[in-house]
């Protein structure tokens, strides 16, 4: 059985100031119907939506943020932040809601370079 | 001068173009732009030398969604939305760096 | 938009009859909803209701039918956790149905 493809769904946007973030979670959960081998990428500014503790409660949106954590439940387990993106903004991994694979820049290409299907948000 | 700013400093030139420019006043950082004043941020020694010449100031509200209230880098002044009212009624003119 | 009057009090629901304002949620309503949807609430309808309410607590999202039944079956037993026990109970589905007695939004991806 050859049916099911590799997804990776590439996030490179802060949440909260965009709506890329959101629409790209809600389409990860969406696509965990379909039994694809799904890959989640943090770079870039894409890192910011895995800090712990936003409170959105002062900008009255939605803090969609702990959705990240319920992942797992979905069978979504490949998530991967680049290292470089996550040290330029002062993070470590102890700073992210979830467990993450913390990948070089070459590492991080090179699974891009082996996926069937790249999202980009 | 007020100068608001609401573009993350690692993805856009805003900020960037504001400190070449502008020479002293108020800036507001507000939105994605709050991540400008979290430590360990590679931007946090570019606004360390701003603040020689500008006030800083950080939308409180926003730097809490980001999950960063208590990340924010010391010499910047947290405002609520009053305070972000305050600040362009003090100010005679005002500039949002889009 | 439409409206549904419970106890005397007015509540805001979607055009499919979910409550708009998840604070709006309490027994009263959910019981109210049950009945629009012929389901008569029993013990183990509540703790199917009550445990998405705590997933949604926690995720901030209503759980998607095969992820739900999953969780109950880790939760409850394997004899709760399947389809044919949770549609029996809700057979417009343990996520559309549910979810609306629930006072949760519709699960993302339900169409």
């Amino acid at each position: 059985m050859s049916d099911i493809k590799k997804f990776m769904f590439v996030n490179r946007k802060a949440p909260h100031g965009t709506i890329y973030a959101l629409e790209s979670l809600e389409v990860v959960l969406i696509t965990a119907a379909f039994d694809q081998d799904v890959s989640l990428v943090f770079v870039d500014d894409g890192v910011y939506q895995l800090k712990k503790g936003q409170q959105t409660k002062g900008i009255a949106t939605k803090n969609f943020s702990p959705a990240y954590r319920a992942l797992e439940g979905y069978d979504i387990e490949k998530l991967y932040v680049e290292k470089e993106s996550m040290e330029a903004r002062g993070l470590s991994e102890e700073d992210l809601l979830v467990d993450v694979t913390v990948l070089g820049r070459a590492e991080m290409g090179e699974l891009m370079d082996r996926q069937d299907v790249v999202l980009s948000f | 001068m007020l100068h608001i700013i609401n573009k993350s400093p690692m993805t856009n030139s805003a900020l960037d173009s504001c400190l070449r420019v502008a020479q002293s006043g108020d800036i507001l950082l507000i939105e994605d732009a709050v991540y400008a004043v979290t430590s360990g941020n590679v931007f946090e020694s570019r606004m360390r030398e701003a603040m020689g010449r500008f006030n800083i100031y950080v939308l409180q509200p926003d730097l809490e969604a980001r999950g960063f209230a208590d990340r924010l880098i010391g010499g910047v002044s947290s405002v609520d939305y009053g305070g972000f009212v305050d600040l362009t009624a003090s100010n005679k003119s005002c500039q949002s760096w889009l | 938009m439409a409206n549904i009057e419970v106890d005397g009090k007015t509540y805001e629901t979607d055009e499919e009859g979910y409550l708009v304002n998840l604070a709006d949620w309490n027994t009263a309503v959910a019981n109210y909803i049950a009945k629009t949807e012929n389901v008569e609430m029993t013990e183990q309808h509540w703790e199917v209701i009550n445990f998405l309410r705590e997933y949604f607590e926690e995720y901030q999202i209503a759980p998607a039918v095969r992820v739900l039944t999953k969780a109950i079956g880790k939760k409850l037993g394997a004899e709760k956790g399947n389809s044919e026990y949770l549609y029996g109970l809700f057979p417009y589905g343990p996520g559309k149905q549910a979810c609306k007695i629930a006072g949760l939004p519709k699960p993302t991806g339900c169409v």
